[in-house]
């Protein structure tokens, strides 16, 4: 209760700070209204697709099929098709973490989960095609080809320290 | 961008045919899920909105150009965790910073933080993942990071 009061609390003096910049227009209060707008207008554009997306899965792909697949008796092709799923994964980590917790729900194990999650921030493909235009494919390849290894020995390590533990994600 | 709404708008169309029924559960479970996480997502974009404003594109040229690499680096991969920024604005900035003398290792600093660390996301990750979790994984692809701007320094002849 304490803790809602205060996010209330922090949104009427965010959103009070903003509207009363316009009314006076004072510049800073609304750079950063127009700042919120621009960015809620972007993952608008983005979210309900995502959700859309996650609610046909949740619906339609039957548990057994992915504790088969990304669940505690899967190998390596379970991280196989998690990459498959991150690179094409649209948005980014917030867009990740929804679908990392309906992974789970429906029995995928935590280093897979836990590799989900890196393997969007990184290795998106719209995202690595731009880097390749704007840096160069060199730095690119650079990038994976290190980052790669190093959040799937992490994921594996941290999945099965938080899987003995009983660790749960909030579905 | 285009291709999410084809693919999806396709794949509702299919379940429909299939099952009516079940297209409606989805999109009710859809909903519920957006509801529940509609706090955390609000936090985001009020975190972003004020996070852009006090370190602009300006501000964070001006860090990145710093003389020495190591320092550098280290600054740009706290500018990278604490800033949020699209791709399509990222990438090509980082390709201004490279013409005006930037280095590699430092972009790739900034690059690997802005895209794995995220101080705004924090609230939706923790929401989650819980507050443990969310910590230890923001801190470890920090060093991941680091260690990544080395290596890229070292491929780039900029190290060593």
């Amino acid at each position: 209760m304490y803790k809602k009061n205060i996010y209330r609390f922090s949104l009427i003096v965010y959103f009070g700070f903003v509207i009363g910049s316009y009314l006076f227009t004072y510049n800073p209060g609304m750079q950063i209204g127009s700042n919120l707008f621009d960015y809620t207008f972007r993952m608008v554009k983005i979210i309900p697709c995502a959700f859309i997306l996650i609610g046909l899965f949740e619906v339609w792909i039957k548990r057994e099929t992915i504790e088969k697949h990304l669940g505690k008796d899967s190998n390596v092709a379970g991280f196989l098709w998690i990459f498959i799923l991150a690179a094409t994964t649209v948005g980014g980590l917030y867009v990740a973490f929804p679908i990392a917790a309906s992974l789970f729900k429906k029995g995928a194990k935590l280093s897979v989960i836990f590799a989900y999650v890196g393997l969007v921030a990184v290795c998106r493909i719209p995202m690595t095609i731009f880097e390749m235009n704007f840096i160069s494919i060199k730095f690119s390849i650079i990038r994976w080809s290190i980052s790669i290894p190093l959040i799937l020995l992490s994921s594996i390590i941290l999945g099965n320290y938080f899987e003995k533990r009983n660790y749960k994600i909030n579905t | 961008m285009k291709y999410l709404y084809i693919i999806t708008a396709i794949l509702v169309l299919i379940s429909f045919i299939a099952d009516r029924k079940k297209t409606y559960k989805s999109f009710f479970v859809a909903y519920k899920k957006f509801k529940k996480i509609l706090p955390a997502f609000l936090s985001m974009l009020i975190l972003v909105s004020i996070i852009i404003f006090i370190i602009p594109e300006k501000t964070i040229s001006r860090y990145l150009a710093g003389d020495n690499i190591l320092i550098s680096s280290i600054i740009a991969a706290c500018i990278g965790s604490i800033a949020f920024m699209p791709g399509f604005i990222a990438f090509p900035l980082s390709g201004i910073l490279l013409q005006n003398g930037v280095s590699y290792t430092v972009i790739s600093s900034f690059t690997t933080t802005l895209m794995t660390v995220g101080f705004v996301t924090m609230p939706i990750e923790k929401s989650f993942f819980g507050l443990k979790v969310t910590i230890i994984r923001n801190l470890l692809y920090f060093i991941f990071a680091i260690i990544i701007a080395m290596i890229t320094g070292i491929f780039f002849g900029e190290i060593f």
